[in-house]
């Protein structure tokens, strides 16, 4: 009796699994679905499918031929190439000296680190964005990049992993002449690949998806993020949902690829700069 | 001597990168914002001082009033829910054996979470559309007209934050998961001798080893969730009659189309102030709560 009643909860919870899963992913399988149809099976709603009756590829094809997406894409991929890079080389020195060495100012500025993490960067945007004016940055990717390059998270993450470092690695370099400098890039950092790999992937989803800094940031077609370009253009598109749709898979792919290949990387990522060790 | 003032310079020297860039993008934006807030002056310019006349103004504002209390609303919308159904679906994946199909329904929670917000109200605005949205298909069931989720004065606000939670829960499955897979089976197996049932196992198991991880996940949501911006910018516009106005919305508005910047400023400050002591008193109240759960 209890094993039969095992089995049947067993069963109704992976159906229950299945079924949950499925209507959480429903959205992203429907967007793909639409964008493969053309227009007039996106209107011929009596007869609905999830695939395709006729898969096209109408809707890539026009958008990297004969839309302004090519330039937008080129523009997210060079911003968000662009931060990753930067926060990465910013952020790894920063948390190597204030995990190994010993210097004036030290606390104060792991404190600064620690509590800039609480600052929401949206009550900032205003000041930020004058500021950038004033700098003639508007309509820039420099522009786009600068104001995302700080990473707090990043530091202390950095910092928490080279704490765990064997101290008698850095003595032992030390003895041998190397520099500080020699000893980041030849021993430290070939052993933090794992982790440089996972932040850089979460650093660069993050800024492949920003929407607001961009948002405001570009006032010229041709200087958009696809995630801000897309906003822009909706209204003009009226009834071409199916064309919508294409777009909107098209500046998903990056990201969704890279959890896909990465999900154990980005996984770590997440509990790494959730605060539990993973 | 010599050696202190050595390691002195090369830490400087790896700090600074990032010193430079934090004092030029955060300290001064943050010093600007408060200097601002005490000026009339316009978005881009200066103005006269006029010292606590903006943060007067606030007082009396009705909008923000309302913005704030609506920014609760949501906040009441997503927060408890994505806590508990990330919770459910965590430990729906955790008694997943294989590894492989664990990874599939996990990408089909997390997945959501790494799409742009452009896409996610892209997908769910075309899903919605009056004539052609798959949702209305449903809604068709039950009435004749289509429901106008993002343009209803009272559905528009539980559909975004339904969204949201689509939009975001991943994220906290993936923090339960972690927890759920610290705790030691063994727990487990002893109680099934002492005849636990599942609840039992639930609720003097589970639930107590996994109080660190909820700690953590209301936390993080509620400061996340306190920022609603872009869903409402995107889907609502703050529409329909400021029934979606959220606080940022309304900085956005004074800021950017009314040109107030002086004003905005201080209404910017005030969130982040208040953000702070949410992050400060969460954190405080949480840790007590766990303290007592421990005793």
């Amino acid at each position: 009796m209890k094993k039969k009643d095992i089995t049947i909860s067993w069963f109704l919870l992976g159906f229950l699994t299945l079924i949950t899963a499925y209507i959480f992913i429903f959205p992203m399988l429907w967007g793909i679905s639409t964008s493969l149809k053309s227009e007039v099976e996106f209107l011929d709603v009596e007869n609905w499918g999830i695939i395709p009756n006729d898969i096209t590829f109408e809707h890539f094809i026009y958008m990297f031929k004969k839309s302004s997406m090519m330039t937008w894409y080129v523009n997210s991929m060079m911003t968000s190439l662009g931060v990753t890079f930067l926060v990465i080389i910013i952020s790894m020195p920063c948390g190597y000296a204030l995990s190994q060495i010993q210097f004036t100012g030290k606390n104060f500025i792991f404190v600064c680190v620690v509590l800039s993490i609480m600052v929401p960067g949206t009550a900032l945007v205003i000041a930020l964005f004058i500021f950038v004016a004033e700098l003639r940055l508007i309509n820039t990717w420099t522009g786009i990049i600068l104001p995302q390059v700080i990473s707090p998270v990043c530091v202390i993450v950095y910092k928490q992993f080279f704490d765990q470092v064997p101290k008698e690695l850095r003595e032992a370099s030390l003895i041998d002449g190397a520099s500080e400098f020699q000893i980041l890039l030849r021993v430290y950092m070939p052993l933090n690949w794992g982790i440089t790999a996972a932040l850089a992937l979460v650093t660069f989803i993050g800024a492949w998806n920003n929407f607001f800094w961009p948002f405001i940031m570009t006032t010229k077609t041709e200087m958009y993020t696809i995630t801000a370009g897309m906003s822009q253009v909706d209204e003009n598109w009226g009834v071409r949902n199916a064309y919508m749709m294409a777009v909107a898979m098209a500046a998903s792919l990056p990201v969704v690829l890279a959890y896909i290949i990465f999900q154990r990387r980005i996984t770590q990522a997440i509990m790494l700069t959730s605060g539990i060790k993973g | 001597m010599n050696s202190n003032l050595q390691s002195n310079l090369t830490a400087w020297v790896l700090i600074f990168p990032f010193v430079f860039f934090f004092t030029v993008f955060l300290v001064y934006p943050f010093a600007y914002t408060v200097v601002h807030s005490f000026t009339d002056s316009p978005l881009i310019g200066w103005g006269n001082w006029v010292g606590l006349e903006n943060y007067q103004k606030i007082l009396k504002d009705k909008l923000f009033g309302k913005s704030i209390y609506q920014t609760f609303i949501f906040v009441a919308w997503t927060v408890i829910p994505n806590t508990v159904i990330g919770l459910l679906i965590a430990m729906m994946i955790h008694r997943i054996q294989s590894t492989i199909y664990a990874a599939i329904i996990l990408g089909c929670f997390f997945i959501p979470h790494i799409l742009p917000v452009t896409v996610v109200t892209d997908i769910w605005g075309s899903m919605t559309s009056n004539d052609l949205g798959i949702i209305q298909w449903i809604v068709k069931m039950f009435q004749d007209d289509p429901i106008p989720f993002f343009r209803h004065k009272v559905w528009a606000m539980p559909s975004v934050a339904l969204i949201t939670v689509w939009w975001t829960v991943g994220f906290n499955v993936l923090l339960f998961l972690a927890g759920l897979k610290m705790i030691n089976p063994e727990i487990y197996e002893a109680s099934d001798i002492d005849g636990a049932n599942k609840w039992h196992k639930f609720r003097f198991i589970t639930w107590p080893l996994i109080w660190p991880i909820t700690a953590l996940v209301l936390t993080l949501q509620l400061i996340f969730q306190l920022k609603i911006f872009d869903q409402m910018f995107l889907l609502t516009g703050g529409g329909p009659y400021n029934k979606t106005m959220v606080v940022l919305y309304h900085v956005y508005k004074q800021s950017f189309m009314m040109n107030k910047g002086g004003y905005a400023s201080a209404i910017a400050l005030l969130i982040f102030l208040f953000i702070i002591f949410v992050s400060v008193a969460n954190y405080y109240m949480l840790r007590a709560v766990d303290l007592d759960k421990q005793r």
